[in-house]
């Protein structure tokens, strides 16, 4: 196809994906160098029958013309960057100088709110990640053995946590949950104490949100594992019968291997599906507990009043850096097979 | 031969089928749940006595004189507004998976066709694209988009969508469109078609199935959106699922709080009536493209 037309082709689509997700990450990035203008503060004498006090007050007249003047706030360069609710380079370094011992500096580092949401993500991330793989495969194979007219109304049941938005989802769960939900009172019943509720304590509660990740993550899992194993070559399944292998060992040293490069396609789109985590944490009300980076972002744009541009463009370079990491070996592999296509 | 060798033991015929009714339990049952409870009052939905009374009913007896009730819907579809978060929801599925499918299939129409360099590179853009979170981009947008006073109203929100969904429409579309033989539009372009030609003539007529399959996945994603349109529409414009987020901020009311569960039904049903339909499509979609949506 000649330059030009291919560009007349293209060129809408291009338009937009420029415009509307390349701009905004430059835009993001321009923000973040920029922090919210302070209050002018003046300072107004009072004088009452018992003398006079000075008071200091916000110039508000000056505070608007300053935002009117200055709508993205000053100049910062990096600082935004290195501040308490970020990297917080001069918290960490007070922490090393002060504490005493490795489990200390640990716990201090754990409460600054970005590593706090950091670390809370990248659980999230990794305890997610290898049970719905093991599950999915499971599920697939399990489904791969029924007949053909039970097949399709089993896999419309199965993928049902996969297609409502996460939001939906975790509310579902979530009232079920809830102490006065019926699994939240089976658990009780079960644990036999009445004060138990999943909400009680953090840890609990990021149980209860990675149980939600894995069930609504699996089923996509289980839609990829089960189209790969359509594909499974069947002679040397049929030669491995001859020879007397059992069912396991054929799922073993057949089966398994041909899934390999496809359980790495998963295990790396679920990774990068996972750190966008923020809708659950809604939906669980769980914000006092598990912070995700996505969540920062979100909390301080939530405010109609007074959003803070600079810092959520900051923690979204922050979180694309992250990103970059994860999607790296995927576009290794995305270009491999190009390679070979060609 | 074959089929006897490996004919299944009975013993394994049972743990599978117990393993795959448990897991279409714990699939299916809280959507289950949920449906009958939402024709609950909250003091059985939320028992804290015991929690038959979701199934039963029994306070939704004393209360509304029933078993059961349909007063959370006819609250929140009235008195919530939940109609009008509907109609914003048709408004910009329709529009989103209408122009998202024009822009998409020309785009990949021409990167399935060119043997260029460049166009491996626009998938891998495209690729690194797919991978951004939404809540980044958000906040790219909302600062220029308040200058340009252009924030809270709907067409910004089905072309910021429209963009975001434009990667994976180009990748599934690019995969699909590789499927349909080169020497089909060739053919078209040698008895004197243009390039244009060839697309309306020739390949528009057989590219449906690919189509469908994406149009589901631009479908789902305008849908289903919580992060872009609970922050880039104002209130009187929300759709459902920032709406349902909105009637659990008022938790203290009591009927309020029926009302997310039953908008939850309701915006839950039609998706999955949709999906009954087009799961084959969605399937192959899945499979088919080397990215999700």
């Amino acid at each position: 196809m000649p330059h030009k037309t291919f560009f007349w082709f293209f060129f809408p689509s291009g338009l937009a994906m420029l415009l509307f997700i390349g701009l905004p990450i430059i835009s993001s990035f321009f923000q973040s160098l920029h922090i919210e203008p302070e209050q002018i503060l003046m300072e107004v004498e009072k004088c009452d029958p018992f003398g006079c006090k000075t008071e200091t007050k916000v110039d508000i007249e000056a505070t608007t013309k300053l935002q009117e003047e200055q709508p993205l706030g000053r100049f910062n360069g990096l600082g935004t960057y290195g501040d308490r609710n970020h990297l917080a380079f001069e918290e960490i370094k007070e922490a090393w100088g002060n504490s005493s011992s490795m489990s200390e500096f640990i716990d201090i580092l754990l409460n600054l709110p970005f590593y706090k949401a950091l670390l809370f993500t990248l659980t999230f991330c990794f305890a997610v990640t290898p049970p719905v793989v093991v599950l999915g495969f499971i599920v697939a194979l399990s489904i791969n053995t029924l007949t053909k007219s039970l097949k399709g109304p089993t896999i419309f049941g199965v993928i049902l946590p996969m297609i409502v938005t996460p939001l939906i989802g975790s509310l579902v769960l979530f009232w079920m949950i809830d102490a006065k939900g019926i699994l939240g009172a089976t658990i009780q019943y079960l644990f036999d104490d009445p004060n138990l509720s999943l909400k009680s304590s953090s840890q609990l509660t990021w149980i209860t949100l990675i149980i939600y990740g894995i069930w609504h993550n699996t089923p996509f899992a289980f839609v990829v594992f089960y189209a790969a194993l359509q594909t499974v070559p069947q002679d040397p399944i049929e030669a491995a019968i001859i020879d007397g292998a059992s069912r396991y060992e054929r799922v073993r040293h057949i089966v398994i291997p041909h899934l390999y490069p496809v359980a790495t396609f998963i295990i790396l789109i679920c990774l990068m599906d996972n750190f966008r985590v923020l809708e659950p944490i809604i939906g669980f009300a769980a914000e006092g507990v598990a912070q995700s980076l996505s969540w920062m972002i979100y909390n301080d744009l939530r405010s109609e009043n007074k959003m803070l541009f600079g810092s959520a463009g900051a923690t979204s370079m922050l979180t694309i850096i992250g990103v970059a990491f994860l999607l790296t070996p995927v576009l290794i592999r995305t270009w491999k097979e190009f390679r070979t296509e060609r | 031969m074959e089929s006897k060798i490996n004919r299944y033991s009975r013993q394994l015929i049972l743990i599978n089928s117990l393993f795959i009714i448990l897991w279409l339990v714990v699939s299916v049952f809280p959507f289950i749940w949920t449906f009958w409870g939402s024709f609950k009052v909250k003091a059985d939905f939320f028992s804290r006595a015991d929690w038959m009374f979701a199934v039963t009913g029994v306070n939704t007896l004393i209360e509304t004189g029933d078993t059961s009730t349909v007063k959370a819907y006819v609250e929140s579809w009235t008195e919530g507004e939940f109609w009008k978060a509907t109609l914003n929801t048709i408004i910009i599925t329709v529009s989103v998976v209408t122009i998202s499918l024009f822009l998409g299939t020309l785009g990949a129409y021409a990167l399935s066709r060119s043997t260029y360099k460049y166009t491996f590179w626009i998938l891998i853009a495209a690729l690194i694209f797919r991978a951004m979170p939404h809540i980044t981009l958000v906040s790219g947008y909302l600062f220029p988009f308040f200058q340009l006073n252009v924030w809270g109203i709907l067409p910004t929100t089905i072309i910021v969508l429209v963009a975001i969904n434009q990667p994976f429409t180009l990748w599934l579309l690019y995969s699909f469109f590789k499927t349909v033989p080169k020497e089909l539009d060739e053919s078209a372009l040698i008895d004197g078609c243009s390039y244009f030609q060839a697309f309306r003539y020739v390949i528009m007529p057989v590219m449906w199935p690919g189509v469908i399959t994406a149009g589901l996945f631009s479908m789902m994603l305008a849908y289903n959106d919580f992060t872009v349109t609970s922050l880039l529409l104002n209130q009187q414009n929300y759709t459902m699922v920032p709406k349902i987020n909105a009637y659990l901020g008022t938790i203290e009311h009591s009927g309020n709080y029926m009302w997310a569960v039953s908008s939850v039904v309701s915006a839950t049903a039609p998706l999955f009536m949709i999906i009954m339909f087009f799961q084959r499509q969605l399937i192959s979609g899945l499979t088919a493209g080397a990215v999700k949506g």
